[in-house]
């Protein structure tokens, strides 16, 4: 039984895209949520890096980090016959930094508390787009659009990294740095923090400030002090969105392309996935390459090689036709062996759908659209 | 004038950093550019910052470490994590004891999101000591995806405002002094001619030039289609004039078919024709084209290809 990608948008809750950069990752996630809008959902984005004429399409160019919605006719403009009315579409780039000062300022005790985490020099870095940072606050600005933004589908982008799978671990992320061990004696209350270390931890951490500089270790201490009393808060938030990942109404779709190293990143994500007890639920390949009819690679060059001895200019002609013909036969063979091998690998039900290689970059909602068909109409490729 | 050969190219400055947005081919032009100078006699050492780059698939071998491993006559690779680096240079610093401590403990993740570029600074730091002890002729290498990679240029000059003691800020210095002294570093930017990729090639450029202040080398073009003579597979009718005019035999579906390969042909080699001249128009530096590759693995032979027309490109250069 194959799953349907029309089921995932029209009744999940939450949907994932992931894949490495370079893919169509951020296009992919915009057509989803199009597409569920026109479906008669209330649909929102959440893009991480879109380019700028994608961005300009969306209206997400001078968007906060707040959803805004797409006013209809822009994006249902050539309707056709097939919108379910009652669709609305919103989206929103994350803007890291402020989704995180949001998160400090929702569990801070007290304004103070806020104030003096928000000004340190370490959580300025911490929250810049740093270090798996960018994928913890997509993940919490999921959580957060989950709890109030009243949506029915939410698709999120996930970022470029080069490690798709960052994103899994990183609401964990923060909670493990709490949990160091030698940071967690500096945070003992009320008196200085070198006094109440052991000598061990004392020389340790001068020795650290010697390779570093004392400032950035007091920039950490200072900062880890700070957060006394909100760790609780941020594990719990942790575990809600862990949560919501696991959420049987959550998928996760992954996008690639049909080269090699895309693939094979898309391989070990699935298999990462797997190890979280997560599946798969649908398999997106961009860019792939028309087929052009069904002969061999090797009998189309062998006829080229034939037309060569013939010194006529129509069989030269002819000849590097032939050859163009096998180039693209062996490429469209060559993809189609490795999108089946990463299928194998996946959960029998996982649902496969491929976007050909499109003349022009997608950037306005008529060419989402195309893209749309190719996913939902399952246009051959053939 | 002069042509300008492989050699002379490839000695220009000993570390060639090869920059670009993910899915570019930037692993591919970087194992093309080892293959192109091994076989002009040099030896040539290719440092990978991140992890499962395909690298070694490209050259049959697998297990891509620190350790440096062959890959080929004159070529050696190894995998620069930022944690072995921390280790060895500690080590090399008389501060063997703490090294294993300060990564074991998860100091350095600590150290490391206080001080951004911090990571970057290591592995930079590394490739700075490899290039003093002339461990190669030519050290290449494989940056990361483009975004990033402007940040690991820029990391030394972060380190600099950040760290105002110790021996992290020595090495930022020194990497500073690599990086902005063009006899011994370069960066070659890779992008594809499409859209997106050269707009971002076109931003990603000045950006380095401006604020990291590298040397930038050619732009290597990497997929691009070679023309069909015009006229030529204009349409089914056109094949099967063809096919008549030589006596052959073509089925009309055949014919169809070689006519629609063709077409597509011309319609990729146009768009990509436009987005050359624009990146030619917007951005000054001069452009290596590498053929695109017919097939979506890359190994030996289509290495050769990809270095011969480096090749090729460098002596027009």
């Amino acid at each position: 039984m194959t799953a349907d990608l029309d089921e995932l948008i029209s009744a999940r809750h939450v949907v994932i895209c992931c894949g490495t950069g370079g893919v169509g990752k951020t296009t992919t996630a915009a057509v989803l949520a199009l597409e569920a809008a026109r479906r008669g959902r209330n649909s929102c984005v959440v893009t991480i890096d879109p380019a700028r004429r994608l961005a300009d399409a969306l209206g997400v160019e001078h968007l906060t980090n707040q959803p805004t919605e797409i006013e209809p006719e822009l994006w249902n403009g050539d309707a056709g016959t097939d919108i379910v009315p009652g669709g609305r579409l919103s989206a929103l780039m994350l803007d890291t930094k402020s989704t995180f000062d949001n998160l400090v300022n929702r569990n801070a005790t007290s304004p103070e508390q806020a104030r003096r985490i928000l000004d340190n020099t370490f959580y300025r870095n911490v929250s810049g787009a740093l270090g798996g940072t960018q994928e913890y606050m997509a993940m919490e600005k999921l959580h957060e659009l989950h709890d109030e933004g009243g949506f029915d589908l939410i698709v999120v982008d996930t970022p470029p990294t080069r490690h798709a799978l960052d994103f899994l671990d990183a609401p964990n992320r923060l909670t493990r740095l709490l949990d160091n061990r030698i940071f967690r004696l500096l945070m003992m209350p009320t008196r200085a923090y070198l006094r109440v270390a052991s000598v061990a931890v004392q020389a340790f951490l001068r020795t650290v400030a010697r390779v570093v500089g004392s400032e950035v270790i007091q920039d950490v201490v200072a900062f880890f002090r700070a957060f006394e009393g909100m760790e609780e808060g941020f594990r719990e938030r942790a575990q809600a969105v862990n949560a919501l990942l696991a959420d049987p109404r959550t998928a996760f779709v992954l996008i690639t392309s049909p080269r090699r190293d895309a693939l094979e990143e898309a391989t070990f994500f699935a298999q990462r996935l797997g190890t979280s007890g997560q599946s798969v639920q649908a398999l997106i390949v961009n860019r792939v390459h028309p087929s052009f009819g069904e002969e061999s690679p090797a009998g189309l060059r062998a006829t080229a090689a034939a037309l060569r001895h013939d010194p006529s200019p129509a069989a030269a002609h002819l000849a590097l036709l032939y050859d163009n013909l096998a180039d693209f036969r062996e490429v469209a063979r060559l993809e189609r062996d490795h999108i089946e091998n990463l299928r194998a690998t996946l959960a029998g039900d996982a649902a496969l759908a491929y976007v050909p290689y499109l003349a022009h970059d997608v950037y306005d909602f008529g060419a989402l659209h195309e893209v749309g068909r190719h996913l939902f109409d399952t246009v051959p490729v053939q | 004038m002069k042509v300008m050969e492989v050699a002379d190219f490839c000695s220009t400055s000993r570390v060639l950093i090869v920059a670009g947005k993910g899915g570019v081919g930037k692993t591919t032009v970087t194992a093309a550019l080892a293959v192109a100078a091994a076989r002009a006699g040099m030896s040539v050492l290719v440092v990978e910052v991140e992890g499962k780059s395909g690298l070694g698939a490209m050259f049959g071998t697998t297990g891509l470490g620190y350790e440096e491993i062959d890959l080929g006559p004159g070529i050696r690779a190894r995998f620069l994590t930022p944690d072995a680096a921390l280790v060895d240079y500690l080590v090399s610093h008389g501060l063997r004891r703490i090294s294993k401590r300060l990564v074991a403990s998860g100091a350095l993740e600590v150290v490391a999101t206080a001080v951004p570029g911090m990571k970057d600074i290591l592995v930079l730091g590394k490739v700075k000591s490899l290039e003093e002890s002339r461990s190669a002729d030519l050290i290449i290498v494989d940056a990361p995806a483009a975004g990033h990679a402007i940040s690991f240029l820029l990391s030394a000059r972060g380190i600099l405002d950040a760290v105002r003691v110790g021996p992290v800020r020595k090495q930022a210095a020194d990497v500073v002094s690599l990086l902005s002294d063009p006899q011994r570093c370069q960066v070659l930017l890779v992008t594809l001619p499409e859209e997106t990729p050269v707009s971002e090639v076109i931003e990603t450029a000045f950006a380095i030039e401006d604020r990291a202040g590298v040397k930038l080398g050619p732009v290597v073009v990497n997929g691009c289609f070679e023309p069909l003579p015009a006229g030529v597979g204009a349409s089914g009718a056109a094949v099967l004039d063809d096919a008549r005019a030589c006596t052959r035999f073509v089925s009309e579906r055949e014919a169809d078919d070689l006519a629609h390969a063709a077409a597509f042909r011309r319609e990729r080699h146009h768009v990509q024709h436009e987005q050359i001249a624009r990146l030619r128009a917007q951005l000054p530096l001069p452009q290596i084209e590498l053929p695109f590759v017919f097939s979506p693995d890359i190994t030996h032979a289509q290495l050769d290809v990809l270095a011969d027309a480096l090749t090729r490109g460098i002596e027009q250069l």
